[in-house]
């Protein structure tokens, strides 16, 4: 804001809008224009501090804000127009919403005297976005805008971060009415005040238990990287010399490749971290909402644990497992408090005991440790994500799509940092890779940044080729390519007798050319010779789009995978064999 | 078990659409669902009764609590409280014989009658949901005609309050 201009500004609200994104410190704002919007995107080509960018579906520019939010941590800024822009940009919300990312959304909305008329592009974003959203507002009268935007930010970023949707009628835009306008410097709401540091007396007697533990494990989420608590988080299971799985969400909350990391858990986790917690004694969950993917059946659940809890949002305790001691707090100042208080205490952790489970824990690791059939002449998907994590020594920021390829990624691929892994978990949205790795890719140009997909999920949104162009945003794809939905085929192949439903993708299109097409550079691998100068080739090439199209083994399945309704320790380990 | 929650909400467009819609999309039942302002016109308070187990309930409560213009709620049922609903019947009165018999059976339940023609008597009733039920038992052999009821009201008994 201007200080020595002691003169209230006069703004439309269409500016308004523009000039509070500006005063919040937001860069970029993904979008696509529309009728409803058209004064905003005047507003917005008036000036040259918030960069608009111009994607080619508006999915795709809800992803590109997610991704931004993820590797950043500060919301990511949307704008789409009423009616069809609105709804295309729904299942980036949810996306959002399911993974707690903050976002704000700004759709615009037929004139207010026209709402409920069934006007041309009308609909009820307000309705549509409800469940989606962590709120979502109207604005009924231009110059609330400042006050609104700033209240969309603060209810987006605080507490459980998420989603938040402002609906704009054009009438509130108009170019010619001109209101004060002033941007608040902060929000207080009588009806939401998030809790930041954890209850003390709680987490006294978390340390007493976590102190007291024979078998224990650190289960750490999502919560950790959006809650950047990964120095506390490591610096605590450091200090104890506790085994620390991450869950899928979580991955680079604790770097993978320190002795103490026992892989990500659950579904797809491995062996030993799944082994590790159905025994463990206590475990302490960290920023993670013990999801159907991790627990498998809730009822035969880590039977012997004693759970210690950390979240923000209290809803998310004892949930689906009951937490014997819950502390509602953000995960940063909780592990603080408890390392503070681990450096005070005489206790130390017991020791033989712990010598013990360490020693069971490598057994555990001797027994799968994510082992695959390496020697085919047939290129292994793992073989290429592991390829690519030596390449880019596991600092690149890595988006996937969802199926296979995207458990492959978080198996295979090294994470050592926070925010470097960006994926949709909790949705399970085909399509949000590519547009993801946009975001991050934008936002961080010099870093390498890499989409892992498959032939599926790519073609979900294959048109943002165009939108990489326009920007010059130099991508890595790896395109995972077996010609199936992989997922899908894998599940046929376990339940249905190999059936392939719908799983089989005739008429592929030829990727190298269709990349070309669009200006980009594409390679195709068939052979495993070939993966490492094409990676080289791919990675030295800086400033272009460069699409791998790789061909990998069709029959691959991903595993350990857990047997349907089992306990967490009942797993596949290949296609011979079980627990 | 039938809990009794209570809760202040922003009063707001939407607003109300939001806790319906909570309980509509995680599942949750609504046995009765009553709203409107308070003597603080930017605030409505909503009383909500719902059955489930302890797990449902305390995820019920969390869950309304995370909505953003959710001031405060309080869960009645588990303290003492005093709880009201009231009822309008209408019932067919066309003979002297059922008009007494109607009449009787309103002064049992101190109902009263608000409204009569030559051939109906509405009855207002106040109590509890279980008195409201009896009374309708009570009336089933008189052919009623309609009921409407207004859902439970409810609040705290002596000094603990529900307000900012």
């Amino acid at each position: 804001m201007t200080s020595q201009n002691t003169k209230t500004e006069m703004l439309s609200g269409a500016a308004m809008v523009i000039r509070a994104l500006a005063d919040e410190g937001v860069e970029y704002l993904y979008g696509y224009p529309g009728g409803a919007v058209l004064h905003i995107y005047d507003a917005l080509f008036q000036q040259s501090k918030v960069k608009h960018v111009l994607v080619r579906h508006e999915q795709a520019a809800t992803h590109m804000a997610d991704a931004y939010a993820r590797a950043s941590g500060k919301a990511g800024v949307v704008l789409v127009t009423s009616g069809p822009g609105a709804t295309n940009a729904v299942t980036g919300i949810a996306t959002a919403y399911m993974d707690s990312i903050p976002m704000v959304v700004l759709t615009g909305q037929v004139m207010s005297h026209l709402i409920g008329e069934d006007a041309f592009q009308e609909t009820d974003m307000l309705g549509i976005s409800r469940p989606i959203v962590k709120h979502n507002m109207s604005v009924r009268r231009p110059e609330d805008i400042p006050y609104l935007i700033k209240k969309a930010f603060y209810i987006a970023q605080s507490g459980r971060p998420g989603p938040v949707v402002l609906d704009i009628p054009k009438d509130m835009t108009m170019p010619n009415e001109r209101y004060p306008y002033q941007y608040p410097e902060s929000i207080k709401l009588r009806s939401y005040n998030p809790t930041a540091a954890g209850h003390p007396g709680q987490i006294k007697k978390a340390v007493t238990a976590l102190l007291k533990a024979k078998r224990p494990v650190i289960y750490a989420g999502g919560g950790v990287i959006m809650g950047q608590a990964s120095d506390e988080l490591t610096a605590l299971a450091r200090k104890l010399n506790y085994p620390v799985t991450n869950t899928l969400m979580g991955l680079g909350a604790y770097p993978a490749a320190d002795r103490q990391f026992v892989g990500m858990l659950g579904m797809h986790g491995s062996y030993e971290a799944n082994m590790t917690m159905h025994h463990a004694d206590v475990i302490l969950a960290v920023g993670a909402r013990f999801d159907d993917r991790v627990t498998n059946n809730t009822k035969k659940f880590c039977p012997d644990a004693t759970i210690i809890h950390i979240d923000i949002d209290p809803a998310s305790i004892s949930k689906t497992i009951n937490a014997h001691i819950p502390i509602v707090g953000l995960v940063k100042p909780v592990l603080s408090a408890m390392l503070a208080q681990l450096e005070q205490k005489k206790a130390q952790p017991d020791a033989p005991a712990l010598a013990t489970w360490w020693q069971q824990i490598d057994q555990w690791r001797a027994v799968h440790g994510g082992r695959y059939n390496s020697d085919t002449p047939v290129l292994k998907p793992q073989a290429v994500i592991e390829a690519v994590s030596r390449i880019t020594q596991g600092e690149a920021y890595v988006t996937s799509d969802v199926g296979q390829h995207q458990m492959f990624a978080a198996q295979y691929y090294q994470f050592n940092k926070p925010n470097r892994w960006i994926n949709s978990g909790g949705l399970g949205t085909m399509g949000f890779g590519l547009p993801a790795a946009m975001g991050v890719k934008l936002n961080y140009p010099d870093a390498d940044v890499i989409c892992v997909t498959g032939e599926g999920s790519i073609q979900m949104n294959i048109q943002e080729l165009s939108t990489c162009k326009q920007y010059g945003l130099g991508v890595k794809i790896i395109n995972l390519n077996n010609g199936y939905l992989g997922m899908v085929k894998q599940w046929q192949d376990m339940n249905y007798e190999s059936r392939y439903a719908s799983s089989y993708m005739d008429s592929l299109p030829d990727f190298v050319k269709l990349a070309e097409a669009y200006g980009h550079v594409g390679i195709r691998v068939t052979k495993p010779e070939e993966l490492q100068p094409a990676l080289e080739r791919a990675f030295a090439t800086k400033d272009q789009l460069v699409f791998l199209d790789i061909h990998v083994d069709p029959k691959e399945h991903v595993y350990p995978m857990q047997v349907p309704g089992g306990a967490i320790n009942e797993m596949f380990l290949s296609k011979t064999k079980r627990t | 078990m039938r809990h009794i929650i209570s809760v202040l909400l922003e009063n707001e467009p939407g607003s109300l659409a939001r806790v319906v819609g909570l309980f509509a999309q995680r599942g949750y039942n609504i046995d009765s669902l009553t709203v409107a302002p308070t003597e603080d016109a930017t605030m409505s308070r909503l009383t909500l009764v719902t059955h489930g187990n302890d797990q449902v309930i305390e995820q019920i409560t969390k869950q309304l609590h995370k909505l953003i213009e959710v001031v405060k709620l309080q869960d009645l049922s588990e303290s003492a409280h005093v709880e009201r609903e009231l009822m309008l019947i209408k019932v067919k009165a066309t003979s002297n014989e059922l008009r007494d018999e109607v009449k009787r059976c309103a002064d049992i339940f101190r109902g009263q009658i608000i409204d009569v023609t030559a051939k109906t008597f509405t009855i207002q009733v106040v109590g509890t949901s279980d008195k409201l039920d009896a009374f309708i038992e009570a009336l089933k052999g008189s052919a009623i005609i309609e009921v409407v009821r207004s859902g439970v009201s409810g609040i705290a008994r002596g000094e603990k309050t529900l307000a900012l």
